[in-house]
């Protein structure tokens, strides 16, 4: 288990179990600072409990997380001053204009000069235009662009992205996409959730699958591709997909 | 956090503030129901009614004033149930925020929007015809029960709002509380009813509401009512308050 500095969020033998389905049976990784992670996974495999139980949402039965080196069940205060959460459904108030929206949420940072940070947001990710005018005319793509401004208020070091494109038409996506890769190179550590297996291929450094409770494998894609037997090459013609390596690890067996 | 937590109610306040103003129907259709059941019992059924005092509308009034708190505090519970929906309301809970700043920038926003409701009532009461005596302190005396009400019911809509499963639901416990003046003093005296039904109206925090209010108008002594009435109020306030923050506790954890 490496435990370095580099390791913003560290996450070892986490459990929760809803009633009697256990959803996470020991569940172990570690995300390095700056990196995309992406946690791959069937509907249902559990990263959206991860992900709440990260952003102490939801408690863990049992084992550890800690993220920017604090614990979230001891120091929940901490955590959240250091990460920043975008939920599966666009967390935005429809009601607000984006601009508003920006602004209420650098007032609940407590940070100053909420309207200079919302301007400065809005043109990062184009919306400057729409900015004045109600959420619920939003497009998906501008209310999940939007999303995700409202999560880098603060500039908090670490994201949790559940499920980011889930919804979003194809040009949507791109533009999500751009918007988290910015994130990356701006020094950002993003922990991405997708079932959509392109996603985690162009955007995550390291990708884990998670299945049925557990983290089956953990791994850059490169590292993730030389899971499949060699033989394989012989009947394709191009590389193996991820697809074909989530495939082949989960099972095809439904 | 409890440092912030008079900050983050004000920046939640003015946000479901801002709602409001632009859905302003919110609180034209709070006051349009209760100014539609005035006209009607003043110009349909009034003229039959017997209750003793001079003005119908003055009698009524009380009774029309509880009936638009019931109905505004709907819209409470409608909009906290929006906010779970949405999603908004986990991203409130992931910020660094006073956590029930969230459930007190709901109810503030109901005080506010109940308060203009009532405004709007008593000024139509007035065109038709609702006159009273009453100095400032009754005035203050009125409005401070009225406060009471609305945030014990507002608490009430808070509770229902965080235990919905669906829009309607959330706002479906506010139709008994609409109904319970009907089962009270606030549009017939209570003496024409018969025994079990007139035992429950008698009995129910609503009589004793509407009876404070109107003897306080018509400047009359209130009596032991107005103790009555605060003793409901304070007490419903404090179970439903209690009750509210259970709930949003385990929501939260």
């Amino acid at each position: 288990m490496a435990m370095t500095t580099q390791s913003v969020i560290q996450v070892q033998g986490l459990e929760k179990s809803y009633k009697e389905l256990k959803v996470l049976r020991g569940v172990d990784f570690d995300v390095r600072r700056g990196t995309i992670f992406a946690l791959l996974g069937s509907n249902g495999a559990g990263k959206t409990t991860v992900v709440r139980i990260l952003s102490t949402l939801l408690r863990a039965d049992a084992g550890t997380a800690t993220v920017n080196g604090f614990d979230v069940a001891t120091q929940p205060d901490k955590v959240r001053e250091s990460f920043s959460l975008t939920g599966q459904f666009a967390a935005v108030d429809e009601i607000l204009s984006g601009r508003e929206n920006l602004v209420l949420v650098a007032k609940l940072r407590h940070l100053d000069e909420p309207g200079k940070i919302a301007d400065e947001l809005l043109a990062r990710f184009s919306l400057t235009e729409a900015g004045g005018r109600r959420v619920a005319t939003y497009s998906g793509g501008m209310r999940r662009r939007l999303d995700i401004a409202m999560s880098l208020i603060g500039n908090p070091p670490v994201i949790f992205l559940d499920e980011p494109t889930t919804g979003l038409d194809p040009q949507a996506r791109i533009e999500v996409w751009n918007s988290v890769k910015e994130l990356a190179e701006h020094g950002t550590t993003v922990l991405l959730t997708t079932q959509y297996l392109d996603e985690a291929e162009k955007l995550a450094d390291r990708i884990a699958i998670l299945h049925q409770g557990h983290i089956i494998v953990n791994g850059t894609l490169a590292e993730l591709k030389q899971l499949l037997p060699p033989a394989k090459v012989e009947y394709v013609e191009k590389q193996p997909t991820l697809e074909d390596v989530f495939l082949t690890l989960v099972g095809t067996d439904k | 956090m409890a440092t912030h937590l008079f900050g983050d109610t004000a920046v939640l306040t003015g946000r479901s503030l801002r709602h409001i103003t632009r859905s302003p129907d919110t609180i034209i259709t709070t006051a349009l129901m209760p100014i539609a059941m005035m006209l009607l019992f003043v110009y349909v059924f009034g003229g039959a009614i017997d209750t003793g005092s001079a003005s119908y509308v003055n009698y009524l009034l009380p009774g029309i004033l509880l009936i638009t708190i019931a109905s505004g505090v709907a819209y409470t519970a409608f909009r906290l149930f929006t906010d779970l929906q949405s999603g908004i309301f986990e991203r409130f809970q992931s910020l660094p925020i006073a956590r029930s700043g969230v459930l007190w920038g709901h109810v503030l926003t109901s005080l506010v929007a109940n308060l203009i409701s009532l405004v709007i009532v008593v000024g139509v009461a007035l065109l038709m015809g609702f006159r009273t005596g009453a100095g400032v302190a009754a005035w203050l005396a009125v409005a401070g029960i009225l406060v009471l009400f609305t945030l014990a019911v507002t608490w009430l809509a808070v509770v229902a709002g965080l235990s919905a499963k669906s829009v309607d639901g959330a706002s479906a416990f506010s139709y008994p509380l609409i109904f319970l003046p009907f089962l009270s003093s606030a549009f017939v005296p209570t003496e024409t009813m018969p025994g079990p039904v007139r035992a429950f109206a008698e009995n129910q925090p609503v009589t004793s509401i509407v009876n404070t209010i109107r003897a306080l108008f018509a400047e009359q002594p209130v009596g032991s009512d107005i103790w009555i009435a605060l003793a409901w109020c304070v007490g419903l306030l404090l179970a439903a308050y209690a009750f509210a923050v259970a709930l949003y506790r385990r929501k939260i954890s």
